[in-house]
């Protein structure tokens, strides 16, 4: 046991979804109504049209999976697209290829593991991302899949929530340490405790990314853990009431939120929530207990903090101690360590997993990983449970399929938007950069030397790629007709967070990678030690040496 | 004349509309049900409710329903605006003259309405709908009922799933 273990009622909805989709589907195959007609219909199930076919984006609530729904996503790829599905920053994943027809069957396949593509789009509120250590991680206050299943619950077609001004997306972290890019959210919520030992949340609301990028401030210090639906309840009323519908640019909450002002809409939110009739609202002690016992109880076995197996082997081959170094983080119990699985092996695309890779992954995390499977926002996997002694053969199992790629924060874990490769919006080709930068620095021991570096590309000013919150960030940007490509500095999504800027005039395609390499050379010669990352020197230093290195280099180019 | 469709007890029916909606410059019917935007309303409800007229306001989605707390009892509709189904505005609205403000009388969804949001309006306490799409009580009572169970508490105080699992 692992998931939230759906009832009757949670598969129900899925499977009337499901139904009415095939309905809809049918209207429109025969001619019943028009593309314009459908067109949102389709788009409440997460199916849009671009470049070239049908892509459907499918939820990963929280960004949890187990083996099966893995399983079952990989045989959607191989039977409905082209044996490959991509990983989104959003912890969904897409498939790029798909023809209408097919939709409302795989729509079934997806219920039949409590899987679905509801509000994966649509100006409605999006899945909810949460720690991808939950769990299994010690600095954690509380689990926040259960706040994050709450959550899901109650905003799943939640009648007064689904036609917002735009899009809304909410991250919950249980520790200190973010890796959800909660400040970057439209409501962030970090679990928190008060003097008294109350549990509850710190409430950020309005940062998100795209073309004005915002870090949310905190909204309240801290809001107790059960009152957490009527005060969601309260934000998204007066969002819904007061965001701007005039200009899909200025509609996010976070433009309501900078120009009504931070303290100005934290008092309208707690008015409204004051007036509220919380307590129907609210989920009764009693559901939350039983979200909780639904995730079941990993029987974690009492193990010695070192094992010998996993010591012989690392000592004995230099992969597996790259790996170690470089991917494992510490699990709350000792003898077992948290897993990361990249998906940004050199020349492939930020993201992607063939249908094999992903039945690889579902097999060893059945085997050796409790049966429990995570999505990152930095488009990487996680098995949250493994045991020491396990390590060997699971990275052995890992290397044979390409998925030991031992890199994760390195400077070839880029995220990447799919880019003009795939999608109407955007400007220039984000994947091939990705492949560019990822191939320069293919040389593993130069990449650790580098230390931890996050590169992020988006493709267009929308964002997706979260080139904001890169230490460094690539823009593709359109110049005439070319692709351009802007770098940014110093941005961070993580508790540090903060928004990068722009270094200088943007470049073409082939002078990105060397202008990255360009940063790097200069970073190594400026850092205190070696434990100080690009991100600190960049912030002790400035842009003037960075500057300088890109553009004197360009020259000379 | 386009259709008014009515959810009385449960049932979704087709009404006969008793009301005129009178426009910003339009002059008022000297007998019967009328509509009138919230300016007009302010400006010339009360003399109308004085005669013991039937009276409904039309709300546009940037107008606040709590303007019209002090007036609801004396109200037999409020109507609100869809300019595009997309703008959600009314949604809030509904369910603030249903959960904050008492109003017991009719909510009627004018504008935009398609039956893809039958749900959604009825959840939020509409129990009057003028469809723009053709569609008819039966399309609106097949598009509303398509789920067995609703997660959330909302104006219609449907029972959510975590009550029904209490009464398991």
């Amino acid at each position: 046991m692992s998931l939230y273990a759906y009832d009757q009622i949670d598969r129900e909805m899925l499977a009337d979804r499901a139904a009415e989709f095939r309905g809809q589907v049918a209207r429109r195959l025969s001619g019943d109504i028009s593309e314009d007609q459908f067109k949102p219909l389709r788009l409440m199930n997460g199916l849009y049209l671009q470049l070239h076919a049908y892509m459907l984006r499918v939820a990963i609530p929280y960004g949890a999976l187990d083996g099966r729904q893995l399983r079952a996503l990989a045989a959607i790829s191989r039977d409905f697209d082209k044996g490959y599905g991509h990983f989104t920053t959003r912890t969904n994943i897409q498939f790029h290829w798909i023809r209408l027809k097919d939709a409302p069957d795989i729509l079934d396949r997806l219920a039949a593991v409590d899987l679905h593509a509801i509000q994966t789009s649509g100006n409605c509120i999006r899945n909810v991302t949460a720690d991808p250590y939950a769990g299994a991680t010690a600095e954690e206050i509380d689990d926040p899949r259960v706040w994050s299943e709450a959550i899901r619950q109650w905003s799943t077609f939640h009648p007064e929530f689904t036609y917002l001004p735009r899009k809304f997306k909410i991250a919950v972290t249980g520790s200190a340490k973010d890796r959800t890019a909660a400040r970057a959210h439209d409501i962030g919520l970090k679990l928190t405790r008060n003097r008294e030992g109350q549990l509850g949340f710190e409430v950020m609301v309005g940062g998100g990314m795209g073309r004005t990028p915002y870090l949310g401030p905190t909204i309240r210090q801290f809001l107790p853990a059960r009152s957490l639906l009527s005060y969601l309840t309260a934000i998204l009323r007066v969002y819904n009431r007061l965001g701007r519908r005039d200009n899909i640019y200025k509609a996010r909450i976070k433009i309501l939120v900078a120009s009504t002002g931070a303290e100005e809409f934290a008092r309208l939110v707690e008015a409204e929530w004051a007036a509220l009739d919380q307590a129907p609202i609210d989920l009764p002690d009693l559901e939350l207990a039983r979200i909780r016992t639904a995730f079941g109880v990993v029987p974690f076995e009492t193990l010695p903090a070192r094992s010998d197996v996993f010591e012989a082997a690392r000592a004995a081959d230099p992969a597996l101690a790259r790996f170690a170094r470089n991917n494992l983080a510490p699990h709350k119990r000792s003898g077992y360590a948290i897993v990361n699985i990249s998906l940004k092996a050199p020349g492939e695309t930020p993201g992607d997993a063939t249908a094999a890779q992903m039945e690889a992954v579902a097999a060893v995390a059945e085997r050796y990983g409790q049966d429990d499977i995570r999505v990152t926002h930095a488009q990487n996997l996680v098995l949250p449970h493994v045991k020491l002694d396990d390590l060997p053969v699971v990275f052995a199992e890992l290397q044979r399929h390409g998925l030991a790629t031992p890199n994760l924060d390195l400077v070839t874990d880029i995220i990447a938007c799919p880019g003009l490769d795939y999608c109407a919006l955007a400007n220039a080709r984000a994947i091939p950069i990705a492949q560019d930068i990822a191939r320069r620095f293919a040389a593993p021991d130069r990449a650790e030397a580098i230390g931890e570096l996050k590169v992020k590309i988006s493709g267009c000013i929308n964002a997706c790629g979260h080139h904001h919150a890169g230490h460094i960030g690539i823009l593709g940007v359109d110049k005439k007709g070319e692709e351009f490509y802007q770098l940014s500095l110093g941005g961070s999504g993580a508790e540090d967070a903060s928004l990068a800027a722009i270094l200088g005039p943007a470049l073409p395609a082939d002078q990105v990678a060397p202008a990255v390499e360009a940063l790097v050379d200069a970073y190594l010669g400026l850092r205190s030690d070696p434990a100080e990352r690009f991100l600190d020197t960049y912030r002790r230093l400035g842009p003037a040496p960075f500057k300088e290195a890109v553009y004197a280099d360009a020259h000379q180019a | 004349m386009p259709t008014l469709i009515r959810l009385e007890d449960g049932a979704f029916v087709e009404a006969v509309d008793r009301f005129v909606t009178v426009a910003a410059d339009e002059a008022i019917p000297t007998d019967g049900g009328v509509i009138l935007p919230l300016a007009r309303f302010e400006a010339e409800g009360a003399a109308l409710l004085d005669d013991g007229r039937p009276v409904g306001v039309l709300i546009q989605p940037d107008e606040a329903v709590e303007g019209l707390a002090y007036d609801l009892p004396r109200l037999a509709l409020v109507a609100l605006s869809f300019p595009k189904y997309r703008d959600g505005r009314a949604y809030s609205s509904a369910a603030l003259l249903r959960t904050r403000l008492g109003f017991a009388g009719e909510v009627r969804a004018v504008g935009d309405v398609l039956r893809e949001q039958a749900r959604e309006m009825v959840r939020c306490g509409f129990d009057a709908y003028v469809p723009s799409d053709g569609s008819s009580a039966a399309d609106w009572a097949g598009a509303a009922g398509r789920y067995r169970h609703v997660y959330q508490t909302a104006a219609d105080r449907r029972a959510p799933a975590f009550v029904e699992r209490e009464s398991e």
